[in-house]
């Protein structure tokens, strides 16, 4: 079994102990969506703020709520920090990278993809090891892709939830 | 004489693997019990000996076949303290027989307004179901309370029961432990008229149980939690209601003739055994229910007792108030089952650490998410004694603990 500091690397206990960009934001003009893992009772909800339309905007602000394991929130709190102040068709390659890292079917990088740093979510990458909890890392992802596919902007057309 | 657990121990091959070099310190029976070596072994022989189809042919060996299944049912009946073996349903599970219970009872008698009543500490398998016929027909849930210790908070009962047809509750929680007042309840049920459901799924395998001093009309329960199989589970019912009730399931097994314009039902129990039943998961069953009768369910409950008063009282001592047990902490209404908060920790996280100790115990809502609501929470980390549990297996639960609270850095 492989050992729990793959697991619960220091910066993931990072996140998970101070949690970036957490709270709400006014809707509208933000997006509320909720997510929740039926199997667990984890709760996230995000809230996305766009500045501009179509293939010109990008992630003005973004917020989450709700309650969690570490993995959870931890990766949704990172979620944040990669996302706050990117265009979103770089979001969308970011979701479609992280999927990928985490061996979700049905997201394969597009060109381009592997230009997009993951920074901090790299070391989620330890979680893969852990099958039952995968889940519980792509829970605020789910969340974000359902609040852009609400803006309009269809993630990996076809791709399975995941 | 008390319970030889360290002989018991023996009897369940699963005990004697490890992982990564250490035993398995399996605390997570109230989601489902391990099965001792004659239960298995009880299977691997009927199916090498003795299957055949039961009910529907005419040689030798079908009639081995059938009455080893009518024997199980016996056995189950024996058990429980049935009057007739004949009152004993097997069915896929506890949550298909509450089903059968909810579709086959609640559709030939409930209607628009009519009133079920249920508690605040019920498994989804005895709450879905009623939801599903209350959208359909426009019944009204009512639910009893819990007092701040986890019992029933019966203090509004008449109120509650007021009108009602059904009362439908559990005889021990599945997330608090808590052991409810089965016969008075049944009696309150009887007083307005109402039909008395029990889910004893948490109950049967841990304690002595005789639905006739209950009073109960239908009880549910299930195999694979009393170190029987998976794929079976039980209705009890009393004979009249059972036949009174229309069929859940149409098919064969459950007939008395069938035409181009119709069918009549054969009697109680087929009729609510349609198609082919889990016949080699009742010889197991019934094997473990002769495993628990040699070791006697008194012997198993007060066995039970020592050990939650003596889990309850360690994690007490070491971890006071970093952690928060639901349930009643009086053993003698209480169950092994303890479910608790510990620190700031997720259910998840305790639980992957606890894995890394190889004590396996249940991370989540328990099916009970309304009950969660109720405690303020989403989720709570379940640790379920059984038979075959210790104290060794207690004291890995807590140094297991102890080390989450290294890795999150708590201390």
């Amino acid at each position: 079994m492989p050992g729990l500091e793959d697991l619960y690397r220091e910066i993931i206990l990072d996140h998970y102990r101070t949690p970036r960009n957490r709270g709400e934001l006014e809707t509208p003009p933000a997006i509320r969506t909720d997510g929740h893992n039926p199997l667990c009772g984890d709760e996230i909800t995000v809230y996305l703020a766009l500045d501009g339309e179509g293939d010109e905007a990008t992630v003005g602000d973004v917020r989450i709520a709700g309650q969690g394991c570490s993995i959870s929130q931890s990766s949704a709190s990172m979620m944040t920090q990669a996302i706050k102040g990117r265009p979103v068709n770089e979001v969308l390659g970011l979701l479609r990278r992280f999927k990928t890292m985490m061996g979700i079917e049905g997201y394969e990088p597009e060109p381009g993809d592997e230009e997009i740093a993951l920074g901090d979510l790299e070391a989620l990458q330890g979680v893969v090891k852990f099958p039952v909890r995968i889940k519980c890392a792509v829970l605020g992802w789910n969340t974000l892709a359902d609040a852009l596919a609400v803006a309009d902007h269809h993630v990996v057309p076809g791709a399975p939830p995941a | 004489m008390t319970l030889d657990v360290a002989t018991v121990r023996k009897e369940f091959p699963i005990l004697a693997r490890e992982i990564d070099g250490a035993p398995i310190v399996y605390l997570d029976s109230g989601n489902t019990s391990q099965k001792p070596r004659r239960v298995i072994d009880a299977m691997s022989e009927f199916t090498e000996r003795s299957y055949a189809p039961i009910n529907r042919s005419s040689y030798r060996l079908a009639g081995e076949a059938t009455d080893a299944y009518e024997q199980a049912r016996a056995a189950v009946a024996r058990f429980i303290n049935a009057p007739h073996a004949d009152e004993v349903i097997f069915t896929k599970n506890a949550t298909e027989s509450l089903n059968l219970i909810a579709q086959a009872w609640g559709r030939a008698n409930l209607g628009a307004g009519d009133v079920v009543v249920l508690t605040e500490m019920e498994h989804h398998a005895n709450i879905v179901p009623w939801h599903m016929i209350a959208a359909e027909r426009g019944i009204e849930l009512r639910w009893i309370p819990l007092t701040p210790e986890g019992l029933l908070d019966l203090t509004d009962l008449d109120r509650l029961l007021a009108g009602a047809k059904v009362l439908s509750f559990t005889a021990m929680s599945n997330v608090l432990g808590t052991i409810t007042p089965i016969a008075e309840l049944c009696t309150a049920a009887h007083a307005v008229g109402a039909l008395a459901v029990v889910d004893a799924c948490q109950f049967v395998p841990h304690n002595v149980t005789d639905v006739q001093a209950w009073g109960a009309d239908l009880v549910a329960f299930s195999s694979h939690k009393m170190c029987g199989p998976s794929g079976i589970g039980m209705l009890w019912g009393r004979r009249e209601i059972l036949d009174a009730m229309p069929p859940f399931l149409g098919g064969g097994n459950m007939i008395d003739t069938v035409t181009f314009d119709g069918f009549t039902t054969a009697p109680v129990p087929a009729k609510f055994e349609a198609g082919t039943p889990p016949l080699v998961e009742a010889v197991g069953l019934h094997a473990a229910i002769d495993f628990l009768d040699d070791l006697g369910m008194a012997e198993i409950r007060r066995h039970e007792i020592e050990l939650t008063r003596y889990a309850l009282d360690a994690l007490d001592e070491r971890f006071g108030d970093d952690i928060t047990i639901y349930g009643p902490d009086n053993v003698e209404v209480r169950g092994g089952v303890i479910s608790f908060a510990f620190r700031d920790l997720h259910p998840h996280d305790v639980s992957q650490v606890l894995d890394q100790h190889n004590v396996c115990v249940r991370a989540g809502h328990h099916c009970a998410k309304p009950l969660m609501k109720v405690l303020g929470v989403n989720a709570t980390t379940r640790a379920s004694l059984y038979l075959y549990n210790d104290t060794d297996d207690v004291d890995a639960l807590v140094e297991g603990l102890d080390s989450a609270t290294d890795i999150f850095g708590l201390s």
